[in-house]
């Protein structure tokens, strides 16, 4: 019954939207006030009608209805209750269910939040918005229904995937996702502006939190996917350059790449043809990458459906969702008024060169990640494309990218002064060699990229502090005038800095983590030791557990270092009795500086065990330096200006409110 | 700084700017994208990795020390861990033709014999794979579709998802 009326709240919510789509973007060229007021309680609507579907799928996960095919694949009834409820999106049709949840969400905040935009613009942005999930919603019904029935219920479900029954997972998806189809809104603002034929400043600050919205779950998204891989897959690595995390990379990077040239719209009214096909190309890619996991064309550890007829109907759906954005585009871009002028050394300038290295480095990721796909549809045999062609082509682009977004900041709207800006930023410079030296002499005969990799860090974590101490005025004003200033500079501001410094706290730890470790595979008996890189590792011997759903083979370490017990140390390996499936259970360590990092894998022999051990520096710089970037991103979205909107006036003298470099 | 505020008097020049300001725009994009086409051309020269299946194999000359991904089942009864504990020896098969295959390390959760399996490596001269990463399929329904595709090939694929003498 619950299961019924879910589905019938989909097929409602399939109707709501259409009319959503259609009756508002009429009653826009219409004028008719009446048709284009329709997208709001329709908006809402549409909300309360999936949030009910969602709540039903939920329901029946919870109280474990086998009678329903996707909660008797996907769930058991001894899994603990968090992974019952992650159960429901941790597969194909339940995670659709979540999309169109999340983009209802979306539309319904437009609805409440939006008061401030002009009535046209707003049904129009509602109408691409449920346009959008029309196609979703057509695409769920048709082909992946979540609420089909099996008939007879079997006694028990087959269980969620054990690699998926994990905290960090159960909350990746919803985070990616709020990150994926946030970007619908930049989406839709962009397919309403280029109907209306209208792009100004005020458009670009009503698109900037939302896509700062956007990329904020996508960078918590994509960092949580990354620690989990690394706690849970056992490698000790974060990030494989798996198709399925390029998906989830490509639309941050463009992401990225909005968040900045909007600035340029908004402050200075240039670029707007750009930022438009970002904000089409942005979602396009989230498109994309929800077809890449979901229709199965890719060999990869994420995707679980593999039916062409859904990939199909995805493609047909990216085609006409793409191409129609597209075409549109190529109509209406030429007839846009172009904005302010500017030097190439200038602010414009820097945000230019850094949409410009996002863009071509996202092209390059899409590149390697199609790449095997064009082969294989060519016959041309089948390839895969590793790490290695991913660090060799993203790498490099990174470094100017990082260079620049330490002087970039520094620099004047229109015209800057290069000079100038390097001659402020020459305590970075020096503070960035200091480090390069240090990193040598301490990893003396290690890759020469480290010590590279640490300099951009230092690089950019010294001129984004000195950016923001040469705009309160640290060493020429008094303190306590500085401090003043602090307090009164925009909340966007102190977003840039933070996040600029994650950035840089994030470069370090990568560089860290993937030049530095240190692996030790081996046989160990009870009682044997082993060094890795200074700690003494003492396998004290494994037994036996019984976990809710699972049986364990615990081992336990002694982890010495210069004799004294430095910590102990308990990595599992489980293997989970419904679906007969082994998974490994790291021991971490964590420091400020480093991970220690242990694994038991098989038995070999009579009472010996492979273990693998690593120590992992600066990998907690990382996720330290990710969630500094998401604090930034919410930093920023918290600042007035964003909030109250813009006001009537299209020419405000931005540069004039907020000097540029500080003077 | 000094930086003049007030825009460019003449007002015929704005045009003109604006088009100067668009080709430095240009051509920044065009140099970044010549420079990511030659990192692309230069990285695939490098790392393209073919896929190959055992049968491919018999027909293919690999160079020895040309990475190749070799995609079929675990023989089954052919995994036999060697003296040292750490290095496994194992046969991949599509069921037509087999390859051996070392491997040291820790073997995936799921690697199991009769189950679909993904190798990277290189070769030795006796033909022997030295396997730096294997690949398991990762759950009851799914097999890496390179696999599925080595079997396919060889005639051993039956649609409803069985396969061979595999269980």
């Amino acid at each position: 019954m619950i299961a019924e009326l879910g589905h019938f709240a989909l097929i409602l919510s399939l109707m709501v939207a259409t009319a959503q789509a259609v009756i508002p973007i009429v009653g826009a060229a219409r004028r008719d006030a009446t048709m284009m007021a329709m997208a709001k309680p329709a908006a809402l609507a549409q909300l309360v009608l999936v949030s009910l579907a969602f709540a039903a799928l939920t329901y029946s996960f919870i109280v474990s209805d086998f009678s329903v095919l996707n909660v008797a694949s996907n769930s058991h009834s001894l899994k603990p209750l968090l992974y019952k409820i992650s159960g429901v999106w941790g597969n194909h049709e339940g995670s659709l269910v979540l999309w169109v949840l999340i983009l209802a969400l979306y539309g319904g905040l437009i609805a409440l939040f939006g008061g401030n935009l002009p009535p046209p613009l707003k049904a129009r942005v509602l109408a691409v918005q449920a346009l959008v999930a029309a196609g979703f919603l057509l695409f769920m019904l048709l082909t992946s229904n979540p609420f089909e029935r099996v008939f007879p219920a079997p006694l028990d479900g087959n269980d969620l995937n054990p690699l998926l029954q994990d905290p960090g997972l159960a909350f990746h998806p919803p985070m990616l996702y709020a990150g994926y189809v946030g970007l619908s809104t930049a989406f839709s603002f962009a397919v309403a502006a280029l109907i209306e034929g209208k792009v100004d400043a005020a458009w670009a600050r009503w698109v900037r939190p939302w896509t700062l919205v956007a990329w904020a779950f996508l960078t918590a998204g994509i960092a949580l996917g990354s620690w989990w891989a690394y706690y849970e897959l056992g490698w000790g690595g974060f990030w494989f350059w798996d198709p399925v995390e390029n998906a989830s990379f490509m639309p941050w990077l463009i992401a990225t790449a909005l968040l900045h040239s909007a600035i340029v719209v908004e402050k200075r009214d240039s670029l707007k043809a750009w930022t438009i096909l970002l904000a089409i190309i942005g979602f396009s890619l989230s498109l994309i990458g929800t077809f890449l996991v979901r229709s199965g064309v890719l060999t990869s550890v994420h995707a679980f459906a593999t039916d062409p007829e859904r990939g199909l109907f995805i493609l047909l759906l990216l085609i006409i969702a793409i191409g129609g954005s597209l075409i549109l585009f190529a109509l209406r871009a030429p007839s846009m008024q172009a904005g302010g002028l500017f030097r190439p050394i200038s602010r414009e300038g820097g945000l230019v060169l850094n949409n410009l290295l996002m863009s071509t480095a996202a092209v390059t990721v899409l590149l390697g990640t199609l790449y095997p796909l064009f082969l294989d549809a060519l016959e041309l045999g089948k390839v895969s494309v590793g790490p290695p062609f991913f660090n060799a082509t993203f790498v490099p682009l990174m470094v100017p990218m990082i260079v620049v977004a330490g002087i970039g900041p520094m620099l004047a709207w229109k015209r800057g002064d290069l000079a100038g800006a390097l001659s402020r930023l020459k305590f970075a410079l020096a503070f960035s060699i200091v480090v390069a030296l240090g990193t040598a002499w301490l990893t003396w005969g290690k890759p020469v990229l480290g010590v590279a990799g640490m300099a951009l860090a230092a690089w950019l974590a010294a001129s984004a502090v000195i950016e923001l101490a040469d705009r309160i005025g640290i060493g020429r004003a008094p303190f306590s005038k500085s401090l003043g200033r602090a307090r009164g500079l925009p909340r966007s501001a102190w977003g840039m800095t933070v996040t600029h410094l994650g950035l840089a706290i994030a470069v370090a730890g990568i560089t860290g983590a993937s030049l530095w470790r240190t692996e030790a595979i081996q046989v160990m008996r009870p009682g044997d030791t082993i060094d890795v890189a200074g700690y003494e590792f003492t396998f004290e011997g494994a037994r036996n557990l019984r976990g809710p759903n699972y049986f364990a083979e615990r081992a336990t370490f002694t982890v010495r270092r210069e004799g004294d017990v430095y910590t102990v140390m308990e990595p599992e390996k489980r293997r989970y009795f419904v679906q007969q499936r082994e998974t490994t259970e790291a021991a971490i360590h964590t420091t400020l500086m480093k991970d220690l990092y242990a694994v038991i894998g098989d038995k070999s022999g009579t009472n010996a065990w492979v273990t693998r051990i690593y120590h992992n520096p600066l990998v907690p710089w990382m996720w330290v330096g990710s969630l500094l970037m998401i604090l930034g991103g919410t930093l920023s979205l918290s600042d007035r200006r964003l909030r109250i909107g813009a006001p009537t006036r299209r020419r405000t003298p931005a540069v004039a409110v907020q000097p540029a470099g500080a003077e | 700084m000094t930086i003049p505020t007030t825009p460019p008097k003449r007002k015929v020049s704005r045009a003109a700017t604006r088009k100067t300001k668009r080709l430095y725009i240009v051509l920044t994009g065009m140099t970044m994208l010549g420079i990511a086409a030659a990192l692309v051309l230069t990285a695939f020269d490098d790392s393209l990795v073919f896929f190959l299946t055992p049968s491919d194999l018999a027909e293919r000359q690999i160079n020895p020390g040309q990475r190749v991904r070799l995609g079929g089942l675990v023989e089954e009864g052919s995994v036999q861990k060697q003296a040292d504990g750490l290095t496994t020896s194992f046969v991949i098969t599509d069921l037509t033709a087999a390859v051996p295959v070392l491997y040291t390390g820790i073997l995936p959760d799921l690697f199991r014999e009769g189950q679909g399996v993904v190798a990277e490596g290189t070769f030795e001269p006796n033909g022997t794979m030295v396997a730096t990463e294997v690949l398991a399929k990762h759950d009851e329904n799914y097999m890496p579709t390179e696999v599925e595709e080595a079997l396919r090939k060889s005639g051993r694929w039956e649609e409803n998802g069985k396969y061979g003498n595999a269980q």
